[in-house]
């Protein structure tokens, strides 16, 4: 951080000013120029706090996706057919047993064991041709769209959110302070603020688990380099197994999540394949935080471009693509 | 990276020179079989009807057009690009803005000799735009960058109305009429479709044998070495993507004149890997294998139904059966099905060498 801001003061200040005004926008109660400029201060601070947990949602779909990418080089493009799979596991685990909590660990462990056998069976015969790699995952999401589409029809389904989620929540935050000098606090659905709080924890534990652990040792010397690591007596192959796994299970669980608190249906699997496409090119390749700090831009973007741009709200995600590209093409938290 | 092979050409040292560099050009000239299809596809009128003159043969021809673009920059560039079909679709829908169509509160009503150079200039611009981005990184990345751009016009062409019309599209777009021919009827289309492939082929045949095209071609096989030796990589990656922007345009043009409406669903993610696949499945090592990709593909897609239900099965598994097939082709023929006639050919008569080489 401190190093950051040593060598880029000017780009230091730009971001430390953007966070302190929403930090403002966010915590003051807004001057009525204000409201009557960009609309009442609820609106933006539900699409503020939508944006948050939308960014929660896409880093459980971008962090398997970069995980797999910075170890194995392998674009999985089906990652969005894991993503929709696992919601579709999840609908029918949470219908059949109505155990919520269940639905996430059922797809965790389908679409981790889907994961394992894609490795296996296909991954391991081609390694070190990426181009080829990314063809086959091509091909294999369009005959996993194509099977779900059989199975499960057009449908939209949702996943039942439990009893005790459900409700909102009042928010230490204010929206107005009413005529009578009453202050109006702002009401947020539980269930977004678990799901957000649970895709921090997991997040964070996926850091600890890289930075502090053996494992987390092996996987990083693998992500820099595999063939000096395999050189020294790693099991490599059983790591690669893992680590497919351990992002196709991820994709799995941010599925069931995606079909909490949006829907599933045909399309969703192209939608958060492009989802974390942008997350990780914004982000950077491989890298965790970026991850995380891409999902959070683009969940923002998106959100608040829907509500105050409706009709050009893509282009607001897109053109931040666009501008790391052409400041940082390796991405904004990637290393080389 | 075996999908990538050159296609360079071995000269005879027996012939005279300038005969030589005649036929370094034109090597389809000399083969009897290319003179065989050339003739069959110009006489098609008589032998066929309407429906296989416009489903088949040309929608064949404007899906091998802009799979051309995607075999150009693949196979001579090594950038295989999914923004195809995107820059198609931008064409065709500049062509319903500025042109005539149903939604008049929309279009701009140019007539067609306007309209069309118009959405040419904008696709090629917006390809090379896209181009531009996209050399900013390399393989891979190439991919995911050109999907993404592919993926955010689809959403975008949803969500916009003033412009693209939101999810409906626009609709009875005007082809053009003039010399007193209808150029939308059967036969007068098939021939534009046939004469705009033809030159598309022959002019990216002409590319990649031209100074430029060998140039390209040095720079996918080592762009480091090229480098130093004086080209500039990336201006000569970004002036590929225009030539297959251009080419990709004049496919998309094709296309809105053919179905006359354009919608999102014209330029959906699926439809941009379709291209892809069109590609890979006819072999993207040369300028014929999109035209047989495309045959194949048309043909599956036309007929699939029929012949699964005739077998028993559900007929809407069409995208199953595209999706196996293009696995299988992955997996065995890395250079499509050029690649496996080659093979044959080549185990038929073991005294011939095989074509095509790498050069590093």
């Amino acid at each position: 951080m401190a190093r950051f801001i040593e060598r880029h003061p000017a780009w230091a200040l730009i971001v430390i000013i953007a966070v302190a005004v929403l930090a403002w926008m966010v915590f003051a109660i807004w001057p009525p120029g204000l409201e009557a400029a960009i609309g009442r201060k609820r609106v933006f601070l539900n699409a503020v706090l939508n944006g948050i947990t939308l960014g929660g949602l896409y880093f459980l779909v971008a962090s398997g996706f970069t995980l797999i990418f910075g170890l194995m080089r392998n674009v999985n493009l089906a990652h969005g057919s894991l993503y929709l799979f696992g919601g579709y596991i999840g609908y029918a685990v949470s219908t059949w047993t109505g155990s919520w909590i269940l639905s996430f660990i059922v797809a965790f462990i389908a679409v981790a064991l889907v994961g394992v056998i894609l490795q296996l069976a296909v991954f391991r015969r081609m390694e070190g041709q990426d181009l080829r790699q990314t063809m086959v995952t091509i091909g294999l999401s369009i005959v996993f769209a194509d099977l779900m589409l059989w199975v499960f029809g057009g449908d939209f389904y949702q996943v039942q959110t439990p009893a005790w989620l459900i409700g909102p929540v009042q928010l230490p935050l204010l929206t107005a302070i009413k005529s009578s000098g009453e202050p109006v606090y702002l009401q947020y659905p539980l269930v977004r603020l678990v799901i957000f709080l649970a895709s921090v924890v997991i997040g964070v534990a996926m850091w600890l688990a890289l930075n502090r652990t053996r494992i987390g040792m092996i996987v990083r010397a693998g992500v820099d380099d595999r063939d000096i690591l395999a050189a020294t007596g790693v099991r490599i192959q059983l790591v690669f197994v893992l680590v497919f796994a351990l992002g196709a299970g991820l994709a799995g669980i941010a599925g069931v999540v995606g079909g909490t608190f949006q829907s599933l249906s045909p399309g969703e699997d192209t939608r958060f394949l492009l989802a974390s496409l942008v997350v990780v090119i914004v982000g950077g390749m491989g890298s965790i935080p970026g991850a995380a700090l891409g999902a959070v831009i683009i969940g923002l973007a998106e959100q608040l471009g829907s509500v105050y741009i409706p009709t050009y709200a893509i282009v607001v995600t897109f053109l931040i693509m666009v501008l790391v590209l052409a400041v940082r093409p390796q991405g904004l938290l990637a290393r080389r | 990276m075996s999908l990538l092979q050159s296609t360079q050409f071995r000269p005879d040292p027996s012939a005279n020179a300038t005969r030589r560099a005649w036929i370094r050009a034109w090597p389809e000239l000399q083969n009897p079989a290319a003179w065989l299809v050339a003739l069959i596809l110009v006489i098609m009128p008589l032998i066929a009807n309407g429906f296989f003159l416009i489903e088949i043969f040309a929608t064949t021809l404007i899906l091998g057009i802009i799979a051309l673009s995607l075999m150009f920059l693949a196979g001579y560039g090594g950038m295989v690009s999914l923004m195809q079909l995107t820059i198609a679709g931008f064409a065709g829908y500049m062509v319903a803005v500025f042109g005539i169509s149903g939604n008049a509160n929309i279009s701009l009503g140019w007539p067609w000799w306007l309209a069309t150079p118009m959405a040419l200039a904008l696709a090629t611009l917006f390809g090379t735009l896209g181009g531009a981005l996209a050399v900013r990184t390399e393989g891979i990345y190439t991919i995911m960058i050109t999907l993404a751009i592919g993926a955010a016009f689809y959403y975008f062409t949803n969500q916009n109305w003033a412009i693209f019309n939101g999810h409906t599209g626009i609709n009875t777009v005007a082809t053009p009429q003039f010399w007193g021919v209808d150029w939308r009827s059967d036969i007068a289309f098939y021939y534009v479709t046939l004469g705009v492939a033809a030159i598309c082929y022959f002019a990216v045949q002409y590319v990649s044998r031209a100074p430029f095209g060998l140039a390209l071609q040095g720079v996918r096989d080592n762009s480091r070495r090229m480098a130093a030796l004086g080209f500039n990589p990336n201006a000569h990656r970004i002036a590929a993507y225009a030539f297959a922007a251009f080419i990709a345009a004049l496919g998309g043009v094709l296309q809105v004149w053919n179905y006359r409406q354009i919608s999102p669903g014209s330029v959906s993610v699926g439809a941009c890997i379709d291209v892809l696949i069109i590609a890979v499945v006819g072999g993207i090592t040369r300028p014929i294998g999109p035209f047989i990709g495309a045959l194949i593909f048309v043909l599956l897609r036309t007929f699939a139904l029929d012949v699964l239900i005739k077998f028993g099965l559900d007929g809407n598994r069409f995208r199953l059966l595209i999706g196996l097939g293009f696995l299988a082709i992955v997996f065995w023929s890395s250079d499509g099905v050029i690649g496996l006639w080659e093979r044959w050919r080549r185990n038929a008569s073991p005294t011939q060498r095989p074509g095509g080489g790498r050069h590093g």
